[in-house]
């Protein structure tokens, strides 16, 4: 249990601007403010991370997310033209809007449903060196597929977005 | 975060060498007071937090004064010298006239983007201090990630000039802030790769373990890793737009860039954050590659925080010395060397000290033996891979790009002082495409460069 | 004494709900969104309401090896990061054939 008052604190009032920021990546026009707010979503997330006291998944968080799939975002946005740049919606909006809150509803209901067994353990301390050996001794073989992903990834990524006149231009 | 067990140097609450000194004093205060058990911890970060700011408003206002008085003397200029004795008092001139000037926002301007970014342009580097040990015990937070927190902060900087170049809305600003973009994207990989060196060797990522393992074995890890050093230097000078790499402001092409449209405070805001991040990674660069508060004997006599921030103005001082004596690179100068050469470099140097660290850890020698050996290896290491890199590769990066991208696509008209005398040179370019460099011989005619539209072979 | 409102804890519960809600609104951003990049925005989203859902059993739940549930949120960031470049160098080579990202208009399997 998490019992801190600071903690507590924390948590909700982190929780409560995580949520708001999250609502306005739908709500607002622009794509860029949408991104925006998306990288303070993101921060957001991180600081519910180090209140479950999860401090290096939460730098990690910060790093990866606001610092650098935010600034792909922003890439691929710029790279898009301003015609584009709306934040609107398909006729999908009513479907879309009761499916999920379907299935908020559902997983309310299972979250208040399902006793869990709650373990009366404190805060994790020092969590970055037990993770770093989680990685190197159970789970060292989807740690090294995780790097070959990361690889087919980028050479995915550099291979679809090659200019194909610049290929011609290259090869004469 | 576990309160830690305290450790005291002296036990006069007074003495400064110790911050937990006076946290001690202050939890028996409130103790006695009947007082909660967590204002200590409220009382002391506000008092650490007093502190930081409270250093960064000087180091705002004196650093625009060395700033501006190395450079002009590396320039062989005097620097401001009118107000004040050596010109000291010219700071308080310049944040006076920025606070009288009108605040203007362009009317097209995305305004609630225009003016958070300056701010959030100015919070990392102040966050940044927080977790940086000032002194033995002396840290805001210490945190066991301190080196990821530093990363991500330094990386959410220059999302905030990216916010300023948008939101203006205007074409210089958003050259601007594309540039700042995609340089983060490039330097990002090279800097995070340098500290991970660093991580590996002291095996730690916690700042303050990272200064007691250098007083630990006596030695700052710049010269067991000079290579880190240089490429974290180097990346980290990109990431501050400092003048080598400064392409996102680079007023003499796109007139300043980013904070081409902000004017007043938020300027001012924009130029004291500047200073303010340039502070932060000499911080970040004294404490993990200098030894932070630690200098062999020197902090039993001086105060830690003052040897600190002595060694942040050394690094600062070397910040200072590249922007008064390099020239502004090109954007793909800039993008090709960090891709060409620090990446590589920083992977080998991973390699190098991985294997460094294994042989240590098997073989169980001393550390009186292995050290000198590394720091000679290391060092021999680095100066063969810059030699051999200047010898092979160098050439061809100093040159126009061998593919021209868009620069072929531009058709310059020439002058009409070059248009006269030189009819023939035009006729052996449009017919056979070779390169007519021949048709002045200083190289300074565009059109004898490459530069003219036309059919490239 | 401290008053009673802040001598409450965080239950599992509420922890849970906010992945729930993160998720239903990244659901929502993927399922609505007509730009390409909104709909990414969505996915990517749901990935964090995942990564808080898993770090919630980490902290709470009864295991034998608690810090597992940080493993795997590690590798989730991994896949997002790999995912988002992907996704995005998809946008963007989309909007080179058919200039647009609007997903309403990519609607032929073959060009």
């Amino acid at each position: 249990m998490i019992t801190d008052t600071g903690i507590v604190i924390a948590f909700y009032v982190i929780g409560a601007s995580t949520v708001v920021s999250a609502l306005m990546v739908a709500a607002v026009r622009n794509l860029i403010h949408a991104v925006l707010f998306l990288v303070i979503t993101f921060t957001g997330v991180a600081g519910i991370y180090i209140v479950l006291s999860a401090d290096f998944v939460a730098m990690a968080q910060v790093l990866i997310y606001a610092g650098a799939i935010s600034v792909l975002l922003v890439f691929a946005v710029m790279l898009t033209p301003t015609g584009d740049r709306r934040n609107a919606e398909t006729s999908f909006q009513a479907p879309a809007l009761v499916l999920a809150g379907l299935l908020l509803a559902v997983v309310v209901f299972v979250i208040y449903d399902t006793d869990w067994r709650i373990a009366s353990r404190g805060q994790f301390t020092t969590t970055a060196s037990s993770l770093g050996r989680a990685f190197f001794s159970p789970y060292v073989v989807p740690f090294e597929v995780a790097s070959v992903l990361l690889v087919a990834a980028m050479v995915g990524a550099i291979i679809l977005t090659q200019d194909e006149d610049e290929e011609a231009g290259h090869a004469a | 975060m576990t309160p830690r067990p305290l450790t005291l140097i002296t036990d006069n609450w007074y003495d400064i060498r110790d911050l937990s000194n006076l946290s001690g004093k202050i939890e028996e205060l409130i103790r006695d007071a009947n007082g909660p058990h967590w204002a200590v911890w409220v009382v002391s970060a506000l008092l650490g937090a007093i502190g930081i700011v409270a250093f960064i408003g000087g180091v705002a206002i004196i650093n625009i004064w060395i700033e501006r008085r190395v450079v002009g003397r590396m320039q062989s200029r005097l620097g401001p010298n009118r107000l004040g004795p050596f010109g000291l008092l010219q700071p308080l001139a310049d944040a006076i006239k920025l606070m009288q000037k009108e605040v203007l926002q362009p009317k097209a301007a995305d305004g609630l983007v225009f003016s958070i970014a300056p701010i959030a342009f100015t919070v990392p580097g102040i966050v940044i201090m927080a977790v940086l040990p000032w002194g033995r015990n002396m840290s805001l937070a210490r945190l066991d990630v301190g080196i990821l927190f530093i990363l991500a902060m330094s990386s959410l900087g220059a999302l905030a000039v990216f916010t300023g170049g948008y939101g203006s809305n205007n074409k210089y600003a958003l050259f601007g802030a594309m540039r700042v973009i995609a340089m983060l994207v490039t330097y990002e990989i090279p800097s995070v790769l340098a500290l991970l060196g660093l991580v590996l060797f002291s095996g730690t990522m916690d700042l303050a373990d990272m200064v007691l393992f250098q007083e630990k074995f006596w030695i700052p890890l710049v010269l067991v890793q000079p290579l880190p050093f240089l490429i974290y230097f180097i990346s980290s000078s990109a990431e501050l737009n400092r003048t080598p790499a400064d392409l996102a402001e680079a007023e003499s092409e796109i007139a300043g860039g980013y904070h081409v449209e902000y004017s007043g405070m938020k300027f001012g805001l924009f130029y004291a954050a500047e200073l303010i991040n340039a502070v932060a990674i000499s911080a970040i660069i004294a404490t993990v590659f200098l030894g932070g508060w630690w200098f062999y004997k020197l902090d039993e006599l001086v105060p830690g925080w003052m040897i600190f921030i002595g060694k942040i103005y050394a690094v600062y001082f070397l910040f200072v010395w590249t922007r008064g004596t390099l020239p502004r690179f090109r954007i793909d100068q800039l993008l090709a060397f960090a891709w060409k050469w620090m990446t590589p470099m920083a992977f080998a140097n991973i390699i190098v000290v991985a294997a460094e660290v294994l042989i240590w850890d098997e073989t169980g020698a001393s550390a009186g033996l292995v050290l000198p050996l590394y720091i000679a290896f290391n060092m021999l290491f680095a100066g063969v891979l810059i030699v051999a890199w200047v010898r092979f590769m160098g050439p061809r990066f100093s040159r126009f790009p061998d593919r021209l991208r868009y620069f072929d696509r531009i058709d310059v008209p020439s002058l009409p002082a070059m248009r006269a005398p030189a009819p023939a040179a035009a006729a052996p370019k449009s017919g056979s495409g070779a390169p007519a460099r021949s048709a002045s011989e200083g190289g300074g005619d565009l059109r004898g460069g490459r530069l003219v539209g036309g059919p490239r072979p | 004494m401290l008053p009673e409102v802040l001598l409450a804890t965080v239950p599992l519960e509420h922890v849970l709900i906010l992945g729930a809600i993160l998720f239903a609104i990244g659901l929502y951003l993927a399922l609505s969104k007509r730009n390409a990049i909104g709909v990414l925005m969505g996915i990517e989203l749901m990935l964090n309401a995942v990564n808080v859902t898993l770090l919630a059993f980490s902290r709470y739940v009864v295991s034998p090896r608690p810090l597992d549930g940080q493993v795997f949120a590690i590798f989730v960031i991994t896949v997002a990061a790999g995912e988002a470049a992907v996704a995005l160098a998809l946008a963007v080579a989309i909007y080179r054939h058919r200039e647009t990202v609007n997903i309403d208009e990519i609607d032929v399997l073959r060009w």
